[in-house]
């Protein structure tokens, strides 16, 4: 007994000053968490930052394949600037995400509308809109290829059928037919995404606030401006940030349906950039494109983040 | 204002009838609460009234009108949701607005009326405020100003006060009995609690599986619950009810074998009902405490201050009594009790219906 009491400060002091990374642990959650955090942290630096960071630093240089490449500054942004074919897929490439996003917004909206309504054969309805989603891209994009096929279009022939046209149409050869044809098969396999989110922001609108507002004298359509439009924003700011995000980097279908033709007439940015790349070797000025997208998803994100925060009312706050 | 009749009307999901045939007539400028149990019909109704649910059978009139085939916007009456279905993007000032911006009222006029409606409930200062951002009793208050702005003919409140604590449920309970003194505009009001409706209505109408079990005064419906159901329903603690038979002496209780019979005295015997099996219903509170009283064993003792609950058992059969005396007996031990004879109740122990003495 007499022992222990002198032995017991000579136990605690040493532990005191060298306390291990496992004592640590135990003691600080801050500590912890920040271990918690580190393998996200380096997948996210090794897989999304270093490319990003890379592919920045390529287009500073004249990297072909096979052959490293020197700094040469801002000489394949000059080129650009003067390649008419890289501001035809600048074109193309507003042209297709404004137009096929609108789209998508429209048509998914209006279908999330009407899923919320108590139709026969709801989950099964439910469950068809969600097809194009689930389809691999390079399938349907193959599917859409063959009913755009200029010969055994299966459009041309049912319209030949009826009597409307006497020759087919020329879906993927003409200049803005393919642009169109690539924008609708776009919009298709994009609808389903928005609708399914855009239900499901529906279905937290409690159904009260619509009776509330029946007895306050809103007709149908002043239900839908004043309080399921309003409601549905956030979500809307979310899902058409994705949507504009994921269109505007669009290149699965584009490539699987004409790889950039007629003519340069439906290429995207970033199927130009793999063109030059990966086809022509000339990976400097691929990065280059690439990296020419970043401001205008910025400016995306930005306008999304922007029309998230205005929103007063959801914030809560304080009660001063 | 106007006066609102509710003649035979019957609902039906399918085969599966909810509301079996209720007749109401409501005053102009009355407060009628419709109280009962869970699934009893009372909220149905209510929507019926509001023409959120359409009627299966029956008529309702609001004023000398119709309305069963008017949409709801047209029934000129306003709402209160137990959720109170603020619309979370408007603020306090503009929920208020909501129904007046659609009909296009002049910004003068709106401003006026939420004004108005804003003093009388005390929001002047959270107009600007967004709903997220008010306490319950103050959402509460902003659902009754949407209503007051509209000045409907008839107010229609589905269950307002079952989201709030207690205290402020009693408060909010004196907060509409006033708004209604000062305002008289028809009121119909669903709850299902029994102590809400007995400090505010003008009328109750005890509802139950689908159909009017009684109507009437609150007190009319204290003093004389026409059955069973009510007997046990309104009032708290709930009334006593013994099973037994009635005698020449009184009223003898059958608490089952190897108890003693227990004959309490009752008040006015009905003629020739001697032998006959009845329910004998008596209050908590009007039990009385005396010497020459029955034998009954203290189970619970609940002190409550102002006065004391004690459950007891007499004859095999529990029940719940209300002194105003402070009672320092403990469990086990015996006290002598008697009913006041001027208030007891019989029911037909068949029918559960009220025998008039």
């Amino acid at each position: 007994m007499a022992n222990s009491a002198i032995e017991m400060p000579a136990r605690l002091t040493p532990a005191r000053s060298e306390r291990t990374a496992w004592q640590k642990l135990k003691v600080s959650s801050g500590w912890l968490g920040f271990w918690y955090m580190m393998p996200a942290a380096a997948i996210l630096i090794l897989f999304l930052a270093y490319p990003l960071g890379l592919g920045v630093w390529l287009s500073f240089t004249d990297t072909k394949i096979g052959r490293a490449g020197v700094f040469i500054g801002l000489e394949n942004y000059i080129w650009l600037w003067e390649d008419r074919v890289f501001w035809t897929s600048v074109f193309n490439t507003i042209l297709y995400t404004t137009v096929a996003s609108a789209a998508k917004f429209v048509i998914g909206l209006y279908l999330a509308l009407l899923l919320n309504k108590h139709l026969p054969f709801k989950a099964l309805i439910r469950a068809a809109v969600l097809i194009p989603f689930i389809v691999p891209t390079v399938l349907s994009a193959i599917a859409f290829w063959w009913i755009y096929d200029a010969q055994f279009s299966i459009i041309s022939w049912s319209l030949r059928q009826l009597g409307w046209i006497d020759y087919n149409i020329n879906f993927l050869g003409d200049v803005w037919n393919a642009r169109w044809s690539t924008i609708f098969a776009n919009v298709w396999r994009g609808v389903p995404f928005i609708a399914i989110t855009l239900l499901a922001g529906l279905q937290t609108v409690s159904p009260s606030l619509y009776e509330a507002a029946t007895l306050d004298g809103a007709t149908p359509w002043q239900r839908f401006r004043h309080i399921t439009y309003p409601l549905l924003t956030p979500i809307i700011a979310v899902v058409m940030t994705f949507s504009v995000l994921f269109t505007f980097t669009d290149f699965q279908l584009i490539w699987a349906l004409t790889r950039g033709g007629p003519v340069n007439a439906t290429h995207l940015m970033a199927t130009l950039s793999y063109q030059r790349a990966i086809i022509a070797g000339q990976l400097g000025e691929g990065a280059a494109i690439s990296t020419a997208m970043i401001p205008f998803l910025l400016a995306a994100i930005g306008i999304a983040w922007y029309g998230l925060q205005t929103r007063k009312w959801q914030q809560g706050g304080s009660n001063e | 204002m106007a006066s609102v009749q509710i003649a035979d009307v019957r609902k039906a999901y399918g085969t599966t009838q909810v509301i079996h045939g209720v007749d109401i007539d409501i005053d102009d400028g009355e407060f009628v609460i419709l109280v009962g149990p869970s699934g009893c019909g009372k909220s149905t109704l209510l929507r019926m009234i509001a023409g959120l649910e359409n009627i299966s059978g029956g008529e309702i009139r609001i004023g000398p009108r119709v309305v069963n085939d008017v949409p709801p916007k047209e029934r000129d009456i306003a709402m209160v949701f137990q959720n109170y279905a603020l619309y979370p993007h408007m603020t306090v000032a503009a929920n208020m607005a909501f129904s007046m911006k659609l009909r296009k009222a002049p910004k003068a006029e709106i401003d006026e009326r939420v004004g108005k409606a804003a003093g009388i409930l005390g929001l002047d200062k959270l107009l600007d405020r967004y709903p997220r951002q008010l306490s319950g009793g103050q959402r509460q208050r902003v659902a009754m100003g949407r209503a007051i702005v509209r000045d409907p003919q008839v107010f229609l409140f589905d269950e307002p006060l079952s989201n709030l604590d207690a205290k402020l449920r009693v408060q909010m309970r004196t907060e509409i009995k006033e708004l209604h003194q000062r305002l008289k505009t028809t009121t119909v009001y669903v709850t299902h609690d029994q102590i809400e409706a007995m400090t505010m209505a003008d009328k109750i109408v005890v509802m139950h599986d689908g159909i009017v079990e009684q109507m009437g005064a609150p007190l009319e419906l204290y003093d004389r619950p026409a059955n069973l159901f009510v007997a046990a329903f309104i009032g708290s603690p709930s009334m006593n009810l013994l099973k037994g038979t009635i005698t020449a002496g009184g009223f003898e209780t059958d608490g089952g074998a190897g108890q003693p019979k227990v004959v309490w005295p009752i008040g006015n015997r009905p003629a020739g009902s001697d032998g006959k099996a009845a329910v004998f219903g008596i209050r908590p509170e009007h039990i009385q405490l005396d010497d020459n009283g029955l034998q009954a064993e203290v189970v619970v003792v609940e002190p409550m201050g102002s006065e004391t609950q004690v459950v007891v058992r007499c004859g095999g059969q529990s029940l719940t009594c209300v002194f105003r005396e402070r009672i320092m007996a403990k469990p086990g031990e015996f006290i002598r009790i008697t009913p006041d004879t001027n208030v007891t109740h019989l029911f037909d122990a068949g029918t559960g219906k009220r025998i008039v003495t």
